[in-house]
């Protein structure tokens, strides 16, 4: 079981620049054809400074600075066993290229179902830009099987 | 991107469906490089064989990307005030998604008129590999 001491516990600040290249990076993986995510002139004139990142970008944060799974195996939980059950995303002001993301995570619940054969950690997460405006909120639920 | 029209947004209204390839390890190796998902089990069979997996499958936020485009496909993303998404089942190699969307409500969320979209991808089994839902501002 995991231990419910973790409940509330704030994990390292992640910080991640938006880089254009990045940006279409991420486009081209996901097959976007929409110049908006790839052609600076075609974002600016959809009103944004600079090529904005897609909806689901802001996750990388976190995955590129380890942040998440370094908690779960400080949790005691394997890769074998951890699934992403849900994630969310409230939207309150675009990020685009140029930008500077922070993002910072706590954990919010920890349960358990089925008798403890799935438990579930749940994380709040706030980003911020370089202006220390809030971007987004992030949810995210793993899953652990036993 | 046809324009879009906030006041002819109607409950019941179908987003325009979005057909993807079938899954390839190419894709999935730029998905982690450019998601920042490296986890070796979408990655390296090696691995995955070793977790108990036939082969490597898909990661999940690959799916949810796929939904952020079509949202954004049929509204501008300046418009998406949320995207929940539960993610249902593993996508497999080969698995053909499709994202579909309908407008289900309209409603006033924090004083703005919005959208709220029913989100799905699945396989071409019919086989549901993410549900969701979506926000997207009519004001």
């Amino acid at each position: 079981m995991i231990d419910k001491k973790w409940m509330g516990y704030e994990l390292p600040v992640s910080t991640l620049p938006l880089e254009r290249g990045r940006l279409r990076a991420f486009a081209r993986a996901v097959g976007e054809p929409d110049p908006v995510y790839v052609d600076v002139e075609a974002a600016r004139a959809a009103g944004y400074p600079d090529l904005p990142a897609p909806p689901t970008f802001l996750f990388a944060a976190e995955l590129d600075s380890g942040t998440q799974m370094a908690m779960a195996e400080a949790m005691g939980i394997s890769l074998a066993k951890l699934l992403h059950g849900e994630q969310g995303f409230t939207y309150h002001r675009p990020a685009c290229a140029g930008d500077t993301v922070t993002v910072r995570t706590r954990i919010s619940e920890i349960y358990d179902k089925k008798g403890g054969a799935l438990e579930f950690v749940v994380t709040l997460s706030e980003v911020r830009n370089q202006h220390d405006d809030l971007v987004a909120e992030l949810r995210n639920v793993l899953v652990c099987r036993h | 991107m046809t324009s879009f029209d906030p006041a002819g947004v109607t409950i019941g209204e179908q987003l325009p469906a979005l057909a993807l390839e079938p899954v390839n390890r190419t894709m999935l190796t730029l998905f982690g490089c450019a998601s920042g998902d490296l986890n070796p089990v979408h990655l390296d069979i090696d691995v995955a064989r070793r977790l108990g997996m036939p082969d490597v499958f898909a990661q999940g936020m690959l799916g949810a990307a796929w939904l952020g485009r079509l949202l954004t496909n049929w509204a501008p993303q300046s418009r998406l005030r949320r995207l929940d998404v539960r993610f249902q089942g593993i996508t497999h190699l080969g698995n053909a998604i499709t994202c579909r969307g309908e407008v289900v409500d309209i409603c006033d969320v924090d004083g703005e008129r919005c959208a709220r979209v029913q989100v799905s991808n699945s396989n071409q089994f019919g086989q549901l590999k993410i549900v969701g839902e979506a926000l997207v501002s009519l004001a």
